[in-house]
Formats: structure tokens, sequence, C-alpha cells
């Protein structure tokens, strides 16, 4: 698994921007209360955190690639080098308030166990994960016969590391069979802003490039 | 085998190293027979010195204090020339006015442990009940007697907390024992190249060391200053073996390969033909001039003692929780002595605990030693994470 290279921003496309920070980082900054610990697990170069910590929230963070951690501690940050599917059982119970998994939860080997760790060390969890049924997507299953790439997607099907593609609606079924509950939900176009519709479920299975769901535990 | 030279008379060696111990080339701290340090093994030692170095200003409100911990051969001349040797303190490519340990934002404090030979109470220091050097009468010490005396002398030093607590190898064994004894005294620690418990195989590479220095007639069971004598052959046996744990494979090939020295043919004899040889060869006849064999002894005993968790029945997370300090530890990859795993053995039990922790691998081939070279990539980390605890205390300047 390649944390490093799913994290945000997508490659390919520039994501969109306000003032300092991009836009999905500050709609996930949006859904976490002040004051609460954190927990980025794929952080990334730490971009997310930084938002974070700017808030007053106390952010850790679990990064794979070995130059993404040593940037983050660079900067200040509290991250570890770690794997989402091997070392998430290393944290104890309740040990923070919001979990977070950009982009991440395609490329694990276990998904719906990470979810389950996910939602056992934090009272919520933020997923945020690229929609494989995405008109793009579909169109180029439909008319072109071959596994999709996009801009954002552009690794072949014999490199790429997202071994567990899912579509928005896949995810919300998993969300149901193993109890958790939506608290919120957000589609976003290419560029990581809102789709700026309330639409129903189908219409986000077709027109958000990405989702971000805020969830915790039972019902 | 062919002889190991000591490159320095050993007649002149003693005098000074002996003076070194007693009188050093420091600052000491002097603790009477009112202030014993209690030790582990049940005996009371007093009185009993610490040497020590600064470099930087304590600030106004004593908030800018970083304690270096000394490793296993090295002592507290951190960066200024060297007493014995001549030679530049051991980390000043790390500690300095503008380095990332920077001596004009913080005030930085190394000790020589007890146990030591460069001015701390030490086998090689007078035994004050019978005027000669205390050679094996010395109580055995632990890793946790080096931080209580330190503890002893920043209480001297009237600094209550310190900003930082930074150390490689034994040096790092002595910052997790700093949080784990004193954790409301230490904002932030650095932990680098440790372990939280030596390793059988570290443990077996110290009994070679050892058991070299005693095998060598002129050790006289400890009692060599006496003599007249200095068990230079086993303690240069003992610094190769312990060299060669410090470095790696791919360090050595880069540095030696096969190379011949100053000869283009093998001799046919036991000479020193290849590089690799002569270099460990005068690895150990330098160490001889500057460090003592008893010191050697005690000083590997205490990190084979060594093992947090079993002092907190037998679960590691327990010897931190609850703590707040900050903790940024750091391992190399080619790093066989203190290998990645036991780096990440310590941050799984300090996220346990919910401690605020960095851990960063850094990808060298430069073995152990690593921590003492220039590795720009460890540089940037120590002076971010120094920079971010500064900023958390409210130190002005970032710093």
């Amino acid at each position: 698994m390649a944390l490093q290279e799913q994290a945000l921003p997508l490659p390919g496309i520039a994501p969109d921007r306000t003032g300092d920070y991009r836009t999905d980082h500050l709609l996930v900054a949006k859904m976490v209360e002040p004051g609460s610990r954190v927990l980025d697990v794929g952080c990334g170069d730490g971009e997310l955190l930084q938002l974070l910590e700017s808030r007053g929230i106390d952010g850790r963070g679990i990064e794979l690639s070995r130059e993404g951690v040593n940037r983050c501690v660079a900067k200040g940050l509290a991250v570890v080098q770690g794997d989402a599917d091997t070392d998430l059982v290393n944290y104890p119970d309740d040990a923070f308030d919001y979990v977070i998994l950009s982009q991440t939860l395609q490329a694990t080997r276990q998904p719906r166990v990470v979810l389950e760790n996910l939602l056992r060390i934090g009272r919520r969890a933020i997923v945020s994960f690229p929609n494989f049924g995405f008109w793009k997507m579909r169109l180029q299953l439909l008319i072109g016969g071959h596994m999709p790439r996009t801009e954002n997607l552009p690794a072949t099907w014999y490199d790429t590391a997202n071994i567990h593609f899912c579509t928005i609606k896949d995810f919300v079924e998993l969300c149901d069979a193993i109890n958790v509950k939506m608290e919120r939900a957000v589609a976003l176009d290419l560029y990581g802003r809102p789709v700026p519709l309330n639409l129903p479920w189908w219409v986000w299975n077709m027109f958000g490039e990405q989702g971000v769901f805020l969830l915790s535990r039972g019902k | 085998m062919a002889e190991l030279k000591s490159i320095v008379s050993p007649a002149i060696q003693m005098e000074d190293r002996a003076h070194e111990a007693d009188h050093p080339s420091s600052l000491v701290a002097k603790f009477g027979a009112d202030q014993p340090l209690k030790l582990d093994c049940g005996v009371d030692l007093a009185p009993f010195q610490i040497a020590y170095q600064t470099y930087g200003e304590l600030n106004a409100d004593r908030s800018n204090a970083i304690l270096i911990c000394q490793a296993l051969t090295l002592d507290q001349h951190v960066a200024n020339i060297h007493p014995l040797t001549g030679k530049p303190g051991w980390w000043d490519i790390m500690v300095g006015p503008g380095l990332p340990i920077d001596t004009e934002k913080y005030f930085v404090i190394c000790s020589n442990v007890i146990g030591g030979c460069m001015g701390s109470t030490g086998p090689a220091s007078t035994n004050p009940a019978t005027g000669k050097p205390w050679g094996l009468d010395f109580p055995i010490i632990t890793i946790p007697d080096m931080v209580r005396a330190q503890a002893m002398l920043l209480d001297r030093l009237g600094i209550e907390t310190l900003l930082c607590v930074i150390g490689g190898s034994m040096g790092g064994m002595q910052v997790l024992q700093w949080t784990a004894a004193y954790p409301e005294r230490v904002f932030s620690a650095m932990p680098v190249a440790c372990s939280t418990r030596h390793s059988a195989q570290n443990i077996a590479f110290h009994e070679l060391g050892r058991q070299a220095i005693m095998a060598d007639p002129d050790w006289c069971r400890g009692r060599y200053f006496e003599q007249g004598m200095l068990p230079h052959r086993g303690l240069a046996v003992a610094r190769m073996a312990g060299h060669i744990t410090y470095l790696s494979d791919a360090a050595l090939h880069r540095k030696f390969g096969r190379r011949m020295q100053d000869r283009e043919l093998p001799t046919f004899s036991f000479d020193a033909d290849f590089q690799v040889e002569s270099y460990l060869r005068y690895q150990g006849s330098s160490f001889v001039e500057r460090f003592d064999a008893n010191s050697y002894l005690y000083l590997t005993r205490a990190m084979d003692y060594f093992d947090i968790a079993a002092d907190h029945g037998g679960v590691l997370a327990k010897a931190f929780a609850g703590i707040k300090t900050r903790f940024c530890v750091v391992s190399f990859t080619s790093d066989w002595l203190f290998p990645t795993s036991e780096s990440r053995a310590l941050v799984h039990a300090l996220n346990a605990s919910s401690a605020r922790v960095s851990f960063a691998e850094i990808e060298t081939d430069r073995g152990h030693d690593a921590f003492l070279l220039d590795v720009p990539e460890f540089f940037d980390i120590s002076r971010a994470f120094l920079q971010s605890a500064g900023k958390a205390r409210g130190l002005k300047s970032g710093g």
C-alpha cells in the first residue's frame, strides 16, 4: 500500500484552494469540533494536520512513506511511520475524538477491518475515497471496455495501489453492514469542491468524484 | 596476533587520566556525605561528584535548558576541545551557535555519567576510604542511577524542568529513563537509536568486550593503576568488537572494501594487510588513550541491566501512562545494534499511553553511529522538533 501516492491531492489535478488551504481539507476541518484530539491516518506531508493544529486541535498522524513522515516531523508535527493495515491495532480504544482516513481506504488490504479500527480508536471517523461510481468511470468501462483511468487516478490496473475500489453506494452498504452511523456525507467534484446539490444518493454516486463521510458508532 | 600498539606512552596516559578522573577539566558539582546518591544495588554512594559542561545561557525563567545524555564511550565534552585527545567535541556538528541544538537559544548541559572516567565519580576515581582508585570496589551502577545523579545536578543548578532531554544509544536509554522517572521535569524528549531494553545480542557483545579486558594480564583484577599497568590490549579488543557493531556491512564495504593497507600483495603474515584491520587497530589503540577499562566494564553492565518494562510490571506502556512529555523517536535503517523494530515497539507503547510522539526512521547505510555523523535529515528533524517544543513552551523567537 502506498499512502503517499494516494494522499490528497489526487495526482493530476491541482486541488481547489481557499486561501492557504485546500477546499477539501477545510471541509474535513469543519467537521472536527474545536479542542478535540485527532489522528490522521495517511497524513502525507501533514498539510491537513497543520490546518487542524492552527485551529487548536491536538493532531497526530500516521504515514507510510518515510519521506512524508520526515517532512511532517520537520514541520514539528507529531507523526509516526506506520501502515493503516497493520498499525492501527496498536492504538487503544477511544484514544481519539476523530480518526481521519483520506483517500486511503481503497488502498488497504482489509477496508472493513480498517474501518472498524477507525471507530474503535476514535469516537468518530472521517473517511474520504474516490468514487468508482463516478460517471467518467462508468463510461470508460461501458464504452471503452477497459479499467477506468482518470486525471486523478491515472495508474493502470497493474500498477495501481488501489486494490479495493468501491462506489459511494458500496460504502454506504458497508457502513450499514457493520452498524456504522453516517452523520454527514458530502460528495466532492473533480477539484475537491463540494457538489452543491441536495439530491438523492444515486446522483451523488454518479456525479461525486469522491465522497467524504463523517461516521460514528452504532445507530 | 600482531601486537596492538598504543599510540601514546602508557605512563603519560595514566597520569593524565588519573588526574582527569578526580580533577576534571570541567565544571564539577560535589555532593557530600549528607547528599548520597542512592544506587539501585542498595549502596548509598557518598561523597560523589559530577563533572559537566554547559554551553549557551540559561534564560530568566529557566525554561530553555536542554540536557544531552552521553553514549557509552563518550563524555561531557560535546562541543569543546577534548582535554585528553585535543580533538573537537563529539557532537560539535549538532551543538553550537546556529546549529540544530542552537546554543544562542538554548542552555545546553552535558554531564559525565556516574561510573564514567572523565570526572564524575567512577571506578577510576579515588575511593576516599582507601585513598586508592575504586577499581572493582566501586558499586554496580544502572541507567536509573545515572539519571538520578543528573537530576541531583539539575537541582543544584536550580533547573526544575528541562525543555528537552536528548541522547543516542546509551544516551537514549537515559532519555527514556528520565521520562519514566521524572515525566513532570521533561517537557520534551528525543531518544535516538536506542531501545527500552538491551537485547540478548547486545548483552552478548558487551560480554565479549568485558571478557577481552579481563583476559588481559595487565588488567590485574582491576587494580592496574596501582600496579602501574594499563590493560590496553584488552580494552582495545573490546573497542574493536564494539566499533564493528556501531557500523554496518555496507558502510565498511564502502569505506574499505578489501583494499590493502600500504601494500599491493598480502604479506602472508598476521600484519594488518587490509585497510579495515588497520582502521580497527587504530580505533582500538586511540580509545585506550581516553577511556578507562574498568569504566567500560561498569557502563556496559548498566546498559545490560536496562529494561524499563521490567520496572513497570512487564508492561512498557505503564512506564509512560498519562505522560505529557512530547517525544521524537529517531532510528536509522542500517542500525543493527538498536534496530528500528525496537524504536517501533517504544512508539507503540507511547501511542498506547496517548503520548504526543513523532517517529522518524532515517535512511542511511552508516549504521548505529549515524547519530553522531553528518546526516542532514536528522539535523532538520532535531531542529524542527526543538523549535516546536520551544514554541509550545512559550520560548521567545521560536527558540
